[in-house]
């Protein structure tokens, strides 16, 4: 089907292929200048390296419109006329057109592939090194996944565009321009009688691409499908078999199944008449070719050579017209891809240290509220907190669901700033200290118990990764974890998995008080650290926590009140503001908000 | 774990073309189609080897002797042919798609299967994550396999074969020297192949890898703030994003180097056309037309090669994947129907084990000699320490599992002789883990009896103290819950899943009564739910409360996989030091005190934990 001498290798991609890079939906983004000039200054460190490639890539496009040339004068001035020597020059020539073809393109790959992944892991790292800089409230606005498709996905499409789409496109347009001025020189007539051709071509493409693109996101949509369903039954498998519902699932998941069959086959379908389509407007090029070509060569027109150079011109004029339109599609997208990019980049962290920000150094532990108040998108969470807790005091935040207890704990480590007020820690504002050196001297555990992948050692020194591991096993024994860490086959290096799966609730939060005691900071704020752990587990916890308590400041938030009888000093809190302060026994006499949860906490119990 | 390629290099070959042999087995359904696509394929291959004479024709008989209508002969009939050709690549082409996406959907369909018959100690051991990869990624690389590989290989060996058989019969001098470097071609597509496919497939792992450190690092952002590892987080992705750009420079140079020298070496036979086919175009020896075809076979035949090399490296992948596929699908259950088992009519409810024994993966022995008879309607209370057993026991009623020794009766009938459609749909069971299904509330309320009625659903969701916030959502019982929908408390969602039980109306009921991380009044509605729940069955509690095992007609307190006491809770708490004991640590309502956590170490079965700990239902 295809004549063309040289290269044929972007010729056909397989059908599949050509389903996903034209398939792809974009939002329907004209060039942006400004955006692909901002993405531009992510290759200015590599311009010499990119100068290079665009010379490489003037050379492989001129070769490329080089040998059809050659083998038309080959036929035409040496076979035809017998001249032995000359083809000899010719045959010489042509390899060394051939050479430096596969040089150029070698060259160009490398550069353009080296550039390109350097640029995107440079823009991952960028984006991370961000990321960590960005305030918690950040990640409490943003879906992760989204955040996290910014920095795997959009910056590849971005990349995608600035090292190979970018310079192709300039290559390909060359190509294009070099193939028709030169079939314009040899004949315009047959050059024009070919272009003919021209118009179907587009129109295919346009037919396919508008197509594919709802095909293609049916696909994925159904793929999808399978895969969630699939992943629910699995986690629900031992519901599915214990209300024996095994059958109904399963016709369930044959639905989507099929589906996902069915929307495959009818999309490569289209793929697979789009194919068959350009090939055949291929062949009727070159029967076009032939035909005008064979009727001027017999009178005299022009000459056979002419003929047979036209014929590798029309297959190699197609291919780039294809990969425009590709590259098309790709700046499309990475246009998309490079705004949200950018956006994200700009986003300033709404807390930041201020200019001469104090390092702490040893720090007594006392905390201090001072009038604070904090809302949270316009909705008052906390109003007029008025505390301080002395170095070395337990102090527990009660309260229903909603009164504003953690956000007091996330206002003390400074995850969010405080909106009137100050908290001051041994006197000096919050606001004043370096938020690395503020936050070295707390320990936080909260109610998810998270622990990284790696193992339990690592996630134990996570806060001090210096630490030997005998100060591990030591933090471990103080936190109750050391016995079931060390019945574990692999002990302390057992891999944590994804979520923390293989171990219980209370387990990983024992990990979490270990973590907390190794990194030995002066207060400690514990989230509701107790509420979905068995009673057993429980009183093992309870037993930590006192280890950990001793000598440092603690703020303890809690629902079970169970937890918090011990601590010196316990606040109720009630629609951001503190209603009740005193001990348990205290509260429970003074008959108010405290002796109303209490009782009805109990009333099970007390039911004797 | 995914397994390392030169481990699959290294597989047998006789074991290779096993899997390769059961993969496609699964065509077998679509024979006729796989025949008609590959009769399709044969016409097609042959089509393509006809084009070039077409124009060697024209050249030859058209151009040299300016006879115009051979020309326009040869010109539609070229014409013809690829009409031909481009319907019949159509029809191979979806035919083989339906095809491979039918093995597809077959092998997924098995696997789910499969999966659901599985018992617990398979999913206890298996990872959801592990079990999705399988049946996703390594289901696509049989389709392949079994679909266009096949062809492309196929399309590789008989384009190739058929080019030298025409050349060699129009001159076999210039047919062998340009055809001279198509071997060494084929070597380095082979060698490419080899080498590109395992490395782009660690790159894709490594890819991963970031991903989770990433994910990892957005998930964990208020530990890594809170501990000041700002940092050392960094640093540890940038170590892993250098890997990466490691990898992906190899992957460009193996790329940019091979591919561009593939196709010089192919250029050699192409020059050797224009130099010595040209001296026999002058010597009168090869037409012009000859000449001109030889260029055109050269040039058509590149692609196939290079296709047939990437071929050859995904067939490896295929065999690795296809053994991780056959891996499920082979495996027994633990828990198997007997053949011809018949079905558990209507029972009481009266339950017995006979010196029941059972252990975890013929491991250590978690319960040993466990006998005791429940009356139709009472109240089981299991109490024990993390590790006793007692999750086991309850396991064991449904046959999630089944007893190593002995045997459990219910109504004098061995549940190992009933099917198990018959037995579970006779059991309920809720436990503090709830699973809902992203489906409506009203879905996942009749999840257990799908025909139940609107009046139905809503009895159960008032019995189980649910109907209330159910219907202040603003869709109501309609309300999609899960991933994409509304997010249910932890509160909620149990009481669902007593609606759930309640509604499938169990004569037996197993549950666990604890109610963690809810506030007050919540506790108090599920207490009434679970009340409303029990009455008038059968019930089994792996007790957390005193309410429960007040009002409970048996209590067994395990310790060590054995019963140590038995009786009710006025008997026990006379008799029974162990009882006295859990009792004053579990279930005593607390007295306020400084010395919460006193004596409570160093009991023996503190912090206990084996495998029975992490299976819960």
């Amino acid at each position: 089907m295809s004549f063309t001498i040289g290269t044929g290798d972007t010729q056909f991609h397989g059908p599949g292929q050509i389903m996903r890079t034209m398939g792809q939906e974009q939002e329907r983004k004209a060039l942006n200048l400004s955006t692909l000039l901002r993405l531009l200054v992510f290759l200015k460190p590599h311009w010499q390296r990119m100068l290079l490639a665009f010379f490489l890539m003037l050379i492989s496009s001129g070769v490329t419109l080089l040998t059809p040339y050659l083998i038309k004068i080959a036929i035409d001035r040496y076979i035809t006329q017998g001249d032995l020597a000359g083809l000899g020059h010719i045959a010489v020539l042509t390899a060394l057109a051939f050479l430096a073809l596969g040089l150029s393109t070698a060259g160009q790959q490398y550069i353009l592939s080296w550039v390109g992944h350097r640029v995107l892991s440079t823009l991952r790292a960028d984006l991370v090194r961000h990321l960590q800089r960005m305030h918690l409230g950040y990640h409490d606005d943003h879906i992760i996944g989204i955040t996290l498709s910014r920095v795997i996905n959009d910056v590849e499409v971005i990349n995608q565009f600035l090292s190979d789409g970018l310079i192709n496109l300039i290559g390909d347009s060359l190509i294009v321009i070099g193939i028709v001025t030169v079939m314009i020189l040899m004949n315009p007539t047959l050059a024009l009688v070919t272009f003919s051709i021209l118009p179907l071509m587009i129109l295919a493409t346009t037919l396919f691409s508008r197509r594919a693109k709802m095909a293609y996101s049916t696909t994925r949509t159904r793929v999808a499908a399978v895969v969630g369903d699939l992943a629910e039954n699995l986690a629900g498998m031992r519901v599915i078999q214990a209300f024996a519902q095994e059958e109904t699932t399963q016709k369930k998941f044959d639905q989507v199944n099929r589906d996902n069959r069915d929307a495959h086959v009818q999309a490569m379908s289209l793929a697979f008449m789009f194919l068959p389509a350009v090939e055949f407007l291929g062949i009727l090029a070159m029967a076009i070719v032939l035909w005008f070509g064979g009727y001027y060569v017999t009178r005299g027109a022009i000459s056979i050579g002419t003929v047979v150079a036209f014929l590798s011109y029309v297959t190699r004029f197609f291919t780039p017209i294809r990969e425009i339109s590709q590259i098309y599609t790709t700046m499309q997208a990475s246009m998309a891809g490079g705004e949200k990019v950018i956006e994200l980049l700009e986003s300033e962290p709404a807390i930041h240290d201020v200019p001469d920000a104090v390092k702490l150094s040893e720090i007594r532990g006392q905390v201090e509220f001072r009038r604070v108040t904090f809302s949270y998108n316009e909705l008052p969470v906390l109003e007029d907190i008025n505390l301080t807790i002395e170095p070395g005091r337990t102090i527990a935040l009660v309260g229903q669901t909603g009164a504003g207890k953690t956000t007091m704990a996330n206002l003390v480590a400074r995850f969010y700033e405080v909106g009137n007020g100050a908290i001051l820690i041994d006197g000096i504002d919050i606001r004043t200290i370096a938020q690395k050196s503020l936050r070295s001297q707390m320990g936080l555990v909260s109610q998810d118990p998270f622990l990284f992948t790696g193992t339990i050692a690592d996630n134990i020194r996570f806060g001090a990764p210096e630490a030997p591991i005998e100060a591990v096993i030591r933090a471990a024994e103080g936190a109750n974890a050391h016995g079931f860490i060390s019945r574990l086959p692999a002990g302390y290096d057992t891999q944590i998995q994804e979520g923390g799966v293989n171990l219980s609730n209370g387990q990983r939060q024992l990990i979490c008080i270990a973590r907390a005691i190794l990194a030995d900071p002066r207060i400690i704020i514990l989230d509701e650290a107790t509420a979905s752990v068995d009673t057993l587990t429980e009183s093992l916890i309870q037993e930590a926590l006192e280890r950990l308590f001793s000598g440092r400041t603690a703020i303890v938030i809690a629902h079970r009140l169970t937890t918090v009888q011990n601590a010196d000093l316990i606040y109720v809190l009630d629609k951001g503001r503190i209603v009740e302060v005193g001990n348990h026994q205290q509260l429970l006499s003074h008959g108010g908000i405290y002796r109303e949860l209490y009782e009805k906490q109990f009333i099970d119990k007390e039911a004797l | 774990m995914r397994a390392d390629p030169e481990q699959t290099s290294r597989r047998s070959n006789t074991r290779s073309f096993g899997i390769y042999a059961r993969c496609f087995a699964f065509l077998r359904p679509y024979w006729r189609l796989v025949v008609l696509s590959y009769t399709f394929f044969f016409f097609i291959s042959g089509l393509t080897l006809l084009i070039p004479q077409f124009i060697r024709w024209v050249v030859d008989h058209g151009m040299e002797t300016g006879d115009m209508r051979i020309i326009t002969y040869a010109v539609l009939a070229l014409i013809g042919v690829g009409l031909v050709k481009g319907v019949l690549t159509f029809v191979e082409g979806r035919s083989l798609e339906m095809v491979s996406q039918g093995v597809a959907y077959s092998i997924r369909k098995a696997i789910h299967a499969k999966l659901a018959a599985l018992s617990f100690s398979y999913h206890d051991k298996t990872e959801t994550g592990e079990l999705l990869s399988r049946t996703i990624q390594d289901v696509e690389r049989i389709r392949f396999l079994t679909g266009r590989a096949l062809q492309r290989m196929l399309e590789g060996i008989v384009l190739a074969s058929g080019t030298a058989v025409i050349l060699f019969s129009m001159n076999p001098q210039l047919a062998l020297l340009a055809l001279i470097s198509t071997p060494f071609v084929v070597a380095i597509a082979f060698s490419f192949g080899r080498r590109f496919r395992p490395l782009s497939l660690r790159i894709q792992q490594q890819l991963a890898v970031l991903t989770t450190r990433i994910e990892q690092n957005l998930r964990g952002a208020r530990v890594i703030k809170a501990f000041a590892q700002e940092e050392e987080e960094i640093r540890k992705f940038d170590l892993e994003n250098s890997r990466w750009f490691l990898l992906s420079r190899r992957a460009a140079r193996l790329r940019a180097f091979n591919i561009p020298v593939m196709q010089m070496i192919a250029s050699i036979g192409m020059i050797f056309v224009i130099w010595f086919g040209g001296r026999l175009v002058i010597r009168k020896q090869l037409t012009l037309g000859e000449m001109v075809a030889f260029t055109a076979y050269l040039s058509q035949l590149t692609l196939p090669i290079r296709r047939l090399g990437m071929v050859i490296a995904v067939l490896a992948q295929a065999a690795s994947a296809g053994e991780r596929v056959m891996e499920i699908l082979d495996e027994r259950s633990q828990v198997l129907e007997r053949p011809g088992a018949a079905e558990l009519k209507g029972i009481r409810g009266q339950v017995s084990f006979e010196r029941v024994s059972f252990s975890y993966f013929h491991q250590l022995p978690v319960l040993s000699g466990i006998s005791f008879d429940v009356e139709a309607g009472q109240l089981v209370a299991v109490l024990g320490t993390t590790g006793s057993g007692k999750s086991s026991i309850i396991n064991l009623i449904p046959r999630f599992y089944d007893p190593t020794e002995g045997r459990i009766l219910i109504d004098g009938v061995d549940i190992r002789e009933v099917t198990l459609n018959s037995l579970r749909s006779q059991i309920g069971i809720v436990l503090q883990d709830t699973t809902l299904f992203a489906d409506t509330i009203k879905k996942n309320i009749s999840f257990g009896a799908p025909e139940a009625g609107e009046e139905q659903i809503i009895g159960a969701a008032e019995a189980a103290q649910a109907h209330e916030f159910i219907s202040q959502l603003p869709d109501g019982y309609d309300t999609f819950v899960g991933e994409q929908g509304r997010t249910l408390s932890g509160g909620q969602k149990q009481r669902i899943a007593i609606a759930r039980a309640i509604l499938s109306d169990p004569r037996i009921l197993i549950l666990d009564d604890a109610t963690a991380s809810v506030d007050t009044e919540t506790e108090r509605l599920i207490q009434i739910a679970l009340e409303n729940l029990m009455f008038g069955r059968t019930s089994f509690v792996i007790a957390q409360r005193l309410s429960t095992v007040r009002k409970a007609d048996l209590i067994l307190v395990l310790h060590d996989g054995k019963i140590a006491a038995r009786g009710t809770h006025s008997e026990l708490i006379r008799s029974s030091g162990i009882y006295t004991d859990i009792y004053n640590r579990q279930l005593k309502p607390p007295v306020p005190s400084k010395t919460m956590a006193a004596g409570r170490a160093g009991s023996g079965a503190t912090g206990n934990n084996e495998a029975t700990d992490e299976v819960e239902i």
